[in-house]
């Protein structure tokens, strides 16, 4: 249904641009990168590459909490949960691929279990072994834990405030749970030291740009599939529980299950970003889980425009690139200059980059309207 | 340890002959005839081959019953006692900060040492140390000191000896000090209970052992009850059951304690949050961030009396609670007039926002007072500890709980027996309603912020207490505080301490069986579930106030 809606009218001209855009960088980069020389002025160095890589699984994880966000009203405070969940299902496929290439040369076990005198690999870890397998895993892990988790909150209306403290809490407990060393998943080190991706070792240059290809086309999926989404009916009704959920409910839509279609989805996409981002910076541990992290995807999203498809992957790239400068040249400024985001931000650009945009070129296109500004004193309820 | 052989070797030429001469006085001039006597018994040390020949010398100097003896068999205990190799003269040896050979009877230096492989270690196991201590035990249960005879009772009956009974049978009949006493009775019960007295003695070991109810006790009485047979196997079972229950009740009160303490921080901790939450539905995310504002003012103003007036310091924290609040509320204020006024109604956007703020307090407090650990000092009324039957309560967690409850007291008076507490409460409700009556509750919203905040203040005064002074403190304590808040629901006080406290203690009762870690995820998880049944905690407000 979805798809025949989205073949039968197509995508709004800026969301083609920003696929055209995608693919584009996808096929020109890892080109530019392999086949010009390293002393051509339009040769891309290899480190810009992993970076820049790095930064699209950022904008597919940001495009996944807008969904939710930005379209439903979801605030997910444990968005990065989801990201390094998928990131933790690539991480151990990559650790089984290492075979008996370890320090302890352990045809089986990686050598984090070997030095903790693990005898046989935990249940968990079987099937690791295949590529397909982990693919599967790292869209049903996150997934799966969105269903059950969105399953029990919306069901029992938590929302608002509640909902995203408890998204905070669910990715702190898992913070705690992945640093435990006897939950088998390396402890505080993580997991590191890959070797090969499907049979492409992880350092190659060739398999660095193929990464970043796969990345991009990854996050050119993720605007295909939100924007979908967003032009169906279903969206509608997303949008209309954003603004006005007790009315959608009396209207007689469930309100839940357009929820917990919304929140899935995007934790199915915030686990693949994961996934592809493990291979590019070569490690995954505990510290992805921390709430900080996901609070600073709200960030991206809020900074690029919510409630738009291109804001978050806009933001994404913007705040890291800025982040990269800022930890490289003014370390200690960095923490003032997001506080300062986050505050600016919210208070001066509730639409984002993007909604500036629109304003200045009064481009009025018909942006999702945002909940209206309400007059001060004049709300009345505190948690919702 | 190559540099000082070097070091020593070196000077080995020149030490021989003082070394020679030190020895000719030693030996010609003894102190008086027990010391000769000692120092003789000392010297079969050299001669001796094999640890019951050495247990053999251990015993003889045992029975000196000279106190002067300590040393040496201390000495032999730590391993520190040598034998020279070159005259079988016994010595002990020093090696902090450069060999240093000491006399065995008088610890003197002896004038030049030589080197470490001039000498051969008398060798030592644990058995001979068991021996070592029930000599030593049964020396200074005739000392004059109390404290001494209680020591010495304490290592007999850690090491019970049935050939020490008749030793404790003299110290008891001649103690007088009643805890001495009393130990000295248990120290015999243990002996007792290895010796081949008859049962009917064993039993009342047993009773006495009984009656203790701590663990070493129980361990004595489960090594003998494993060994023994028939009426005094199951009076020695029962007993050691009788400890297990107490111990259960003690461990019991201990984890509810522990639980209390936590609870309270958490109260603290969480407390301001739930008052700006209820009254304003803003999730503020820069709290913690107040609480370590709190701590650090304690801190300067801990600097402030170290260098100004040093006599004040068992006062600073008197002084430190109140400007913390004012640092924190003012803090607050700033943030609500500056900020979130222009949020209200869109509390997520409100979250974020106080977000950055946390960010910038963070950093600014890392740029001012450095990134590492800040340590504040405990006033002397705040340190130590006393003990409470088998409970040991340390005095800094007991103030808190009793300050925690203050807070939580005096905010309960503010709510419910002044205007403002009225207004507050009347903004909770229904805040069109409030504002159609003449409430101005921009006003009320500034200064509940600013209270909200001034607790954190003061809770990072007790907190600094407990726990280290980082940039990081209000981290560790955020997420806690929102499961507090969450779980009590807001707009009602008691919900946050009812909260609080069973939060508190539920961590510290799954913490032996789950560990640390691992119980408070299920702390977490359960807290996640318990939502669901109770979207809106606890406490909950009812009506349509809350209904969006």
């Amino acid at each position: 249904m979805i798809t025949q809606r989205f073949l039968s009218n197509g995508f709004s001209p800026r969301i083609q641009l920003t696929l055209l855009l995608l693919v584009a960088v996808a096929i020109l980069v890892p080109v530019l990168n392999l086949a010009l020389p390293a002393d051509n002025p339009f040769h891309v160095p290899t480190y810009l590459v992993a970076l820049f890589g790095k930064y699209l699984c950022y904008a597919l994880l940001a495009l996944a909490l807008d969904l939710v966000w930005g379209y439903c009203g979801i605030l997910s405070l444990g968005h990065g949960a989801f990201f390094s969940l998928g990131g933790y299902a690539m991480g151990m496929y990559l650790m089984r691929q290492i075979g008996s290439r370890g320090v302890y040369a352990n045809p089986i076990l990686p050598d984090f279990m070997v030095f903790l005198n693990y005898r046989e690999l935990p249940w968990f870890w079987l099937g690791f072994d295949h590529f397909w397998f982990a693919a599967l895993m790292v869209m049903a892990v996150p997934g799966l834990l969105a269903f059950v988790f969105g399953w029990f909150a919306f069901r029992s209306r938590v929302t608002g405030v509640y909902l995203s403290i408890i998204t905070q809490a669910m990715t702190y407990a898992l913070l705690l749970a992945f640093f435990r060393n006897d939950m088998g998943f390396g402890g505080n080190n993580g997991l590191t030291d890959f070797k090969d991706i499907v049979g492409f070792p992880v350092q190659a240059q060739t398999t660095r740009a193929t990464l970043f290809a796969l990345s991009a086309l990854a996050l050119a999926l993720g605007v295909v599939v939100t924007a979908a989404i967003v032009g169906s009916k279903y969206g509608k009704l997303m949008i209309a529980v954003r603004d006005a959920e007790p009315r959608t409910r009396f209207l007689g839509w469930r309100p839940e299950n357009v929820k917990l279609f919304a929140f899935t989805v995007s934790a199915v996409m915030a686990g693949i970003a994961g996934a592809l981002y493990v291979p590019q910076v070569g490690i995954i541990n505990p510290g992805e889980f921390a709430p900080a992290n996901s609070i600073e995807v709200v960030v991206w999203t809020a900074v690029g425009g919510r409630g738009t498809i291109i804001g978050p992957i806009i933001g994404a790239l913007l705040v890291n690139g800025a982040k990269s400068w800022f930890t490289g040249a003014l370390p200690e400024l960095w923490l003032f200059a997001l506080g300062g985001l986050f505050i600016f931000v919210t208070l001066f650009l509730p639409k984002g980059i993007l909604g500036l945009y629109d304003q200045w070129t009064g481009h009025r296109r018909r942006i999702r309207k945002q909940e209206p500004a309400p007059l001060p004193g004049a709300e009345v309820q505190p948690a919702e | 340890m190559q540099r000082r052989v070097q070091h020593c070797r070196q000077s080995r030429s020149l030490a021989v002959l003082p070394l020679l001469l030190a020895f000719v006085i030693a030996f010609l001039a003894p102190a008086h005839a027990d010391e000769a006597q000692v120092r003789s018994i000392i010297t079969k040390f050299g001669d001796a081959k094999g640890f019951p020949q050495i247990e053999a010398v251990v015993q003889e100097l045992g029975a000196t019953g000279d106190p002067v003896v300590a040393r040496s068999l201390n000495a032999l205990s730590d391993g520190v006692l040598h034998v020279r190799k070159a005259d079988k003269q016994i010595f002990i040896l020093e090696e902090r900060g450069g060999l240093r050979v000491l006399d065995p009877l008088s610890g003197e230096a002896v004038a030049d040492a030589g080197v470490a492989r001039d000498y051969t270690k008398i060798r030592v196991n644990n058995g001979l140390r068991r021996t070592i201590r029930g000599v030593l035990g049964s020396l200074t249960l005739s000392a004059s000191d109390p404290n001494a005879r209680m020591r010495a009772a304490d290592t007999l009956f850690q090491t019970p000896d049935p050939d020490a009974i008749e030793t404790l049978d003299g110290a008891i009949a001649g103690e007088s000090v009643p805890a001495v006493k009393m130990r000295l009775q248990q120290a015999r019960a243990a002996a007792v209970l290895q010796s081949d007295l008859p049962d009917a003695q064993k039993e009342e070991a047993i009773a006495l052992l009984g009656g203790m109810g701590d663990r070493a006790a129980l361990s004595l009485l489960n090594g003998f009850a494993a060994n023994a047979q028939g009426d005094l196997k199951s009076a020695a079972e029962g007993a050691a059951d009788r400890i297990n229950t107490t111990l259960a009740a003690w461990d019991m009160a201990q984890n509810v304690w522990f639980g209390l303490s936590l609870g309270s921080v958490l109260l603290l901790a969480a407390i301001g949050l739930a008052i700006t939450f209820g009254v304003m539905g803003v999730i503020n995310m820069a709290h913690g961030e107040m609480v370590m504002l709190g701590a650090y003012t304690t801190f300067a103003v801990q600097e402030a009396i170290r260098a100004g007036a040093p006599g004040l310091f068992d006062w600073s924290l008197l002084i430190a609670a109140p400007t913390a609040f004012l640092v924190a509320g003012a803090v607050g204020l700033a943030m609500e007039r500056g900020i979130i006024r222009f949020l209200y109604g869109r509390p997520l956007e409100t979250l974020l926002a106080t977000w950055g703020v946390s960010l910038i307090l963070q950093q600014a407090v890392r740029t001012i007072f450095g990134p590492n650990n800040r340590e504040v000092g405990n006033p002397s009324w705040m340190s130590g500890s006393f003990e409470l039957g088998q409970l040991a309560i340390t005095w800094n967690r007991l103030w808190i709980v009793v300050f925690a409850l203050a807070v939580f007291a005096v905010l309960l008076f503010v709510f419910n027996r002044t205007s403002w507490g009225l207004h507050m409460r009347a903004v909770t409700q229904n805040r069109r309603m409030a504002a159609s009556m003449g409430i101005r509750t921009p006003w009320v919203d500034a200064f509940t912020f600013a209270l909200g905040s001034g607790i954190a203040g003061i809770a990072g005064v007790a907190l600094s207490q407990i726990g280290n002074v980082s940039p990081n403190l209000g981290q560790s304590y955020i997420i806690d505080s929102f499961m507090v808040v969450v779980f009590g629901g807001v707009g009602n006080l008691w919900g946050t301490l009812v909260g609080a406290m069973s939060l508190g203690v539920l961590n510290k009762f799954l913490e032996p069986y789950a560990g640390a870690v691992l119980g408070k995820i299920l702390v977490l998880v359960l807290i996640i579930l318990f939502i669901q049944k109770r979207p809106r905690g606890l406490f909950a407000l009812k009506g349509r106030a809350v209904e969006a």
